[in-house]
């Protein structure tokens, strides 16, 4: 029978099945952090269960983590001791931890793809919906609650029900500006939030072929946006040469077989999907959202559509938008580049490309937040700090961030944020922001305009 | 975890699709480290203006509804996976949601905390959400072992879907995890296989 990437990938983990219910599958990497572990750690505690396989997890602390003085004590008492008690629960249970200062702390979705944590063929979870951005690896990723994250803990398996196949296939040449976070953007303006629930989602086309490891996981990370459990790009001879001498990657004779392995990956020529979509490379351009949810995206050069229902409606007045309206010249005060969508060194180099030579507006105030220590290290090397530096941006140390806020960075009440992050859901970056998701580019451009621009106008 | 069978109760109508569990319960409200409290919080910032004082605009907030049962538009728990959604909508006394869509992780997590979520046609809810605002002591009952939701004294009744399994760990009050630990046997023996 011909099988899928995600069949393929699936199959292979099923301990066992119940008869007309869930299967078995066996969970190869747990990557845990401090918000959504405490409580499972308590379960297990309470009940008197060990964790099975403390060598199949890794821990980090990103979503509390400051982003300023981080050689300092937290300030916030609450996420103090929240990281605190991730301290104590790997030490306790002998989990690999990379805790804030450490060389490898980093946004958990950064962070475990930079040190080779995540291969080709797994079966990976975390109590964080942005798990599918391991799916670049033609992993089976994606975010699970805190039971479940207890029921890993004390099996290394989850009680599942298989969900259904989606391909979702883009060809063509991509247009100049056109960067990765616009074609997932694009995607979801035209599938909406919910069009993937119950589905995995497989990415295919000469586009994501094309594409860098970091483009690719820019794409998976965002598949939950549409609903979708997890999103998934057949590894190749790039997946390969990213994951090839990372930390944790095996070496030598171990990762030949292993390649020979991931070869064997792909979906079957002929192997059928459930649902499938395609588009055309030609038809996107740079994106930017207007609403109270990521599948509330337009060309940049577009005006917000007019539709008549209560949630909509609701949508433009939190964000004191009109419809019909041009998002162009609009003055934007905040803007922030990081969070796992879009903090790697990639997407600091496009922005860095972009402000070299200029000057940030005066009435922007502009984050840069990597998503690792080694991305931090990265832009140092590579000499990006310096043109942020002159250019007036800020370049943080890394963590979540004003992703969702957890810490210090805070857009404030009714405040515009251009944004890279995935979610623009009311409240995400501070109580009562007003976020619009975009790629770094137009980030970047942004912060030097001051307002938001028609990049293509000056890219051409 | 609590077990559930049936439920006869009045319900809060919450006429808002993709409620994303960003709203449900704000990530500044996730630095705790069990499960408790978080009841206090659901909906936030909603429910609450930013100076603190009530937003009777609000459904959870309105005298005249009133129940353990949340009636709520098409894509609820969109968003992010944060199990804190489940704990805030039981810990503020809800025993059953019902929407015409559910996000995956979010049904899962419902699931695992004996939150309940019933899944029923898109004419069904814009039916049941008119009656309950037009009549708010309507008692809505939902039946977990026949699966059906109907409303009583009217013609109004639909069955809804539930995986065979968890509907045995609902109605037992068992999870998953004992489950698994019944496998042990199973699961090393596909790891010895695999390694």
């Amino acid at each position: 029978m011909k099988k899928t990437l995600f069949d393929k990938v699936w199959d292979a983990h099923v301990v066992d099945t119940i008869e007309n219910g869930p299967q078995v599958l066996y969970i190869d990497k747990h990557l845990i952090h401090e918000v959504t572990s405490p409580q499972a750690f308590n379960e297990l505690e309470d009940r008197g269960i060990p964790v099975f396989r403390p060598n199949q997890i890794v821990a980090t602390a990103d979503h509390n983590t400051p982003t300023q003085n981080q050689d300092q004590p937290i300030k916030d008492q609450l996420s103090r001791k929240q990281l605190e008690q991730l301290s104590k629960n790997c030490h306790k249970n002998n989990i690999t931890l990379f805790e804030l200062g450490h060389k490898y702390n980093g946004i958990v979705h950064v962070m475990a793809p930079e040190l080779g944590i995540t291969q080709p063929g797994m079966t990976m979870v975390c109590g964080d919906s942005h798990t599918s951005t391991h799916g670049a690896f033609g992993t089976i990723a994606f975010g699970i609650g805190t039971s479940q994250v207890a029921q890993v803990f004390a099996s290394q398996c989850l009680l599942l029900t298989k969900p259904k196949s989606l391909r979702v296939s883009v060809n063509g040449k991509l247009k100049n500006g056109v960067l990765p976070k616009d074609v997932i953007l694009y995607i979801i303006s035209k599938l909406g939030t919910n069009s993937g629930t119950g589905y995995f989602c497989e990415y295919a086309g000469n586009v994501f072929e094309e594409m860098s490891m970091e483009g690719r996981m820019t794409v998976c990370n965002m598949s939950i946006e549409m609903g979708a459990r997890g999103g998934m790009i057949a590894p190749d001879q790039t997946t390969f040469d990213y994951v090839e001498g990372r930390e944790y990657a095996p070496k030598g004779e171990a990762f030949d077989k292993k390649v020979a392995h991931w070869k064997t990956l792909p979906t079957d020529e002929g192997a059928t999907f459930d649902k499938e979509y395609s588009f055309d490379a030609e038809d996107i351009e740079p994106m930017i959202t207007y609403g109270t949810n990521p599948g509330m995206g337009i060309k940049i050069t577009e005006n917000i559509p007019v539709e008549d229902n209560a949630s909509f409606k609701k949508s433009l007045e939190y964000m004191n938008f009109e419809a019909g309206e041009s998002l162009i010249n609009k003055p934007i005060n905040y803007v922030f580049i990081g969070s796992c969508t879009n903090s790697r060194i990639e997407d600091f180099r496009v922005a860095a490309n972009f402000i070299k030579g200029k000057q940030k507006a005066e009435n922007v105030t502009a984050w840069l937040v990597p998503g690792s220590k080694q991305v931090e290290s990265q832009i140092i090397e590579e000499g990006l700090k310096d043109i942020f530096d002159e250019a007036g941006f800020e370049l943080r140390q890394p963590g979540c961030s004003a992703c969702l806020a957890m810490n210090d960075d805070k857009i404030p009440q009714g405040e515009y944020c251009v944004s890279t992050s995935n979610r623009n859901f009311e409240g995400r970056q501070g109580q009562g922001s007003r976020t619009i998701l975009a790629s770094p580019l137009v980030a970047a451009a942004t912060a030097v305009e001051g307002k938001i621009i028609d990049i293509t106008k000056q890219l051409n | 975890m609590e077990k559930f069978t049936t439920l006869n109760s009045r319900a809060i109508p919450l006429q808002i699709e993709n409620v994303d569990t960003d709203q449900i319960i704000p990530a500044r409200f996730l630095k705790a480290t069990d499960k408790k409290g978080f009841g206090d919080n659901v909906f936030r910032d909603w429910r609450y203006q930013k100076d603190g004082s009530v937003n009777t605009d609000f459904a959870l907030n309105n005298a005249n509804y009133s129940g353990t049962i949340l009636v709520a538009g098409d894509n609820f728990g969109c968003g992010s996976s944060r199990e804190h959604a489940a704990w805030a909508l039981t810990g503020y006394g809800f025993k059953v949601v019902v929407s015409s869509f559910f996000a995956d992780i979010f049904k899962g997590n419902a699931l695992n905390n004996g939150l309940l979520p019933v899944q029923v046609s898109e004419s069904f809810l814009k039916e049941l959400l008119k009656t309950i605002e037009n009549t708010p002591e309507t008692v809505i009952n939902v039946n977990l072992e026949a699966q059906t939701i109907s409303v009583n004294n009217i013609n109004l009744s639909e069955s809804f879907e539930i995986d065979a399994y968890k509907k045995t760990c609902m109605i037992n009050g068992y999870d998953d995890i004992d489950y698994l630990l019944s496998k042990k046997a199973v699961i090393e023996a596909f790891e010895n296989a695999n390694s």
